[in-house]
Formats: structure tokens, sequence, C-alpha cells
């Protein structure tokens, strides 16, 4: 290698460095920081029994077995429950999906008024008025939507508010391919 | 009068330690609220330090023990119940991390998947050692071998021309001055 050609491949130094950064740079700052991975994936539903609202019927972990089912975390107080609740009732409704609600840190009176006036989609509502078995199932925030399969084990989580996209192209196939 | 400036000396020490007590309590008082604090000073500051160490999953750069996120407080509670229940620290920090997964650490335990992270910036400074050793080697290297190319008979003449001149322009110099 002739000394002219080191000189060369010297000033490439720069680029290649910033080429390496903006790599880093196009992985690191673009994924989105609220996806994270919840460790309970293929875990059993923690073991928990919560009262329903306003004398319904709760919500246990044995509940959870059987079938294949989806647990909606939500809260009368947490806006984002309130654009994704329609898609749940409409699942509930025509698709005709199993969902249990669990009302985390939310007055059952509060969760009960929610639930009257934008509809019920759940077969059973527990309350979570401390907020302990949400943390027990390693919930960030409101609202959270867990896959359970016949096993009663959790399968798939979504954070925040479901989208007619996250139903269609995720959680419903997903509900088909665990129903098999 | 000896007795009331020995009373004084003993007062004011006391009030000296308690004051210097009290600052070095109570310096440190982030998103902790008094009601979730336990009696037990001991517990307390173990409860403090895995607090610590926990990320809160709201906030995310910042520690439960840092937050007013009502998670943060939230496992704030149940990392001091753990402790009244009889947990050890690294019991607790299971309990936590069987929830929430290792993101929850604030410092990444070494595994196999943070490998590259733990030994990256050694691996880094290895090459970066190795790399320098290499051209500083080389370069002495290249000095000590290199060999000027021999002068031409026409440069040696003029060089021996140049000496000469040189050597009578001292010889000039010498008796005028």
């Amino acid at each position: 290698m002739s000394p002219h050609t080191k000189h060369r491949l010297l000033l490439l130094l720069p680029f290649t460095i910033f080429l390496v950064l903006a790599a880093y740079f196009a992985i690191g700052l673009t994924g989105d920081p609220s996806k994270l991975p919840s460790n309970m994936i293929n875990k059993p539903v923690p073991e928990f029994a919560l009262p329903g609202l306003d004398g319904g019927p709760g919500l246990a972990s044995t509940d959870l077995k059987g079938q294949v089912r989806l647990v909606n975390i939500f809260a009368s107080w947490c806006a984002p429950c309130r654009v994704e609740h329609p898609l749940l009732v409409r699942l509930a409704r025509e698709e005709g999906i199993t969902i249990h609600g669990i009302a985390y840190k939310d007055k059952p009176v509060d969760s009960q008024a929610f639930l009257d006036s934008l509809g019920n989609p759940y077969t059973s509502v527990g309350s979570d008025r401390d907020g302990r078995v949400g943390i027990n199932f390693g919930v960030y925030g409101v609202p959270e939507t867990y896959v359970i399969d016949k096993e009663g084990r959790i399968r798939y989580r979504h954070v925040g508010p479901l989208m007619a996209y996250d139903m269609d192209e995720v959680i419903l196939p997903m509900l088909r391919e665990l129903a098999k | 009068m000896k007795r009331f400036f020995c009373s004084l000396k003993r007062r004011s020490a006391i009030g000296l330690t308690t004051l210097a007590l009290a600052s070095l309590l109570s310096a440190p008082a982030f998103a902790v609220m008094p009601d979730e604090k336990l009696s037990d000073p001991v517990m307390e500051a173990r409860a403090r330090d895995i607090s610590k160490e926990l990320r809160c999953l709201v906030c995310q750069n910042q520690s439960i023990d840092d937050s007013n996120a009502d998670l943060a407080r939230d496992l704030r509670v149940l990392v001091r119940e753990r402790l009244v229940a009889g947990d050890s620290d690294q019991q607790v920090l299971a309990y936590v991390t069987d929830r929430y997964g290792d993101f929850v650490l604030l410092r990444p335990p070494v595994k196999s998947y943070t490998i590259a992270l733990w030994a990256g910036p050694f691996v880094v400074l290895l090459l970066a050692g190795l790399g320098t050793a290499f051209y500083l080697r080389r370069r002495r290297h290249e000095v000590e071998t290199t060999t000027l190319p021999e002068l031409t008979a026409e440069e040696e003449t003029r060089l021996q021309a140049l000496l000469d001149d040189l050597g009578t322009d001292k010889g000039q110099r010498g008796p005028s001055a």
C-alpha cells in the first residue's frame, strides 16, 4: 500500500464514523420507548380474586382458563380508554370475543358509570382499587390489553389504546390461532 | 460562673450535633411522601436503597425514589411491604423483576444479552491499544531501516565546493575580525 492510498483511507475515517453513528441513532431513536416486551409473556396469569362492580360478578385468575380471551385493563379516569372502548364493545358484540375487564385504581361507582354511558363489553369486571393486580400483571399504565390462552397463560400484551389496525392485524389473528 | 459556661458549651455542642444530624438525615427529600416511610430507620434506609435501583416505568429515566408518578409511588409502597414481610433486598428486587423484567433495574445485570454492553468498552479499549502499539512499532521500524539515498558524484562535488567555500570564508573573516 503506497503512502498515498493510506492517506486517502484516513480521509474516509470521519465518514465511516459518521455512518456508524448514524446507524446507531437510526436504531436507537426510532424505536417507541413505550413498546417494551412484557416479562409475563407465556407465564400463567398472576393469581388474584377481585370484587366486582355494583354487585356484579368479580374476576379471579381461576376464571381465565379453558377459553381464549382478552383481559382489558381500564379506568374511568383514563382518556385513551374512552378512545378504545367502542372497539371493545364491537368486538364483544359482533365478533363474540370474551373480554374481561380490570378497573385499575378506580372507584367502582365511577367504573360502573363509565360502562353505563359507553356500553359494557366485559363478561365480568374486577375492581383493582389499589392497583396491586395491575402490578402483578406488569402494568405500566392504562389501557393495556392481554391475550390469554386456554391454559390461562398470558400470550400477548398490547400497551395503549387498541386501534382497528391492532385488532385486525394482530389480536384477531392471534385469537383465531390460539383457539385452534 | 464556670458551671454556666460549661453548660453553655455542652448545650451548644448538643445543638450543633442535632443540627448536623438533622441536615444529614433530611438532605435528600425527593418524591417519597412522609406517609410512605417506615418507622424503622434501618428498614427505611434499605427501602430507599432498593428504590434507587428501580426504574420508574412511566418516566423511564428516573428511579421510583425520584419519581412522582402514581405507579412509582405504588412500587415504593410495595417495596416497603415486601421488606416488612421479611424479604431480603435481593428478594424484593426479584419480586419486581418477575413482573417487569430486567428493564426495571437501572443497573443492567450481567447476562448473556448484556455482555456487549458490559464488555464492549473494554474490547474497544483493547483494540485501540493494540492498534496504537502496532502503529508505533511499525513507525519505529521504518525509521530504523530507512536508508537515505547515496549522493551522486555531481552532488558530491557541489557539497565539497560548498564546504571548501565555507572554510575559505572563515579563513578570510578570521584575521580581519
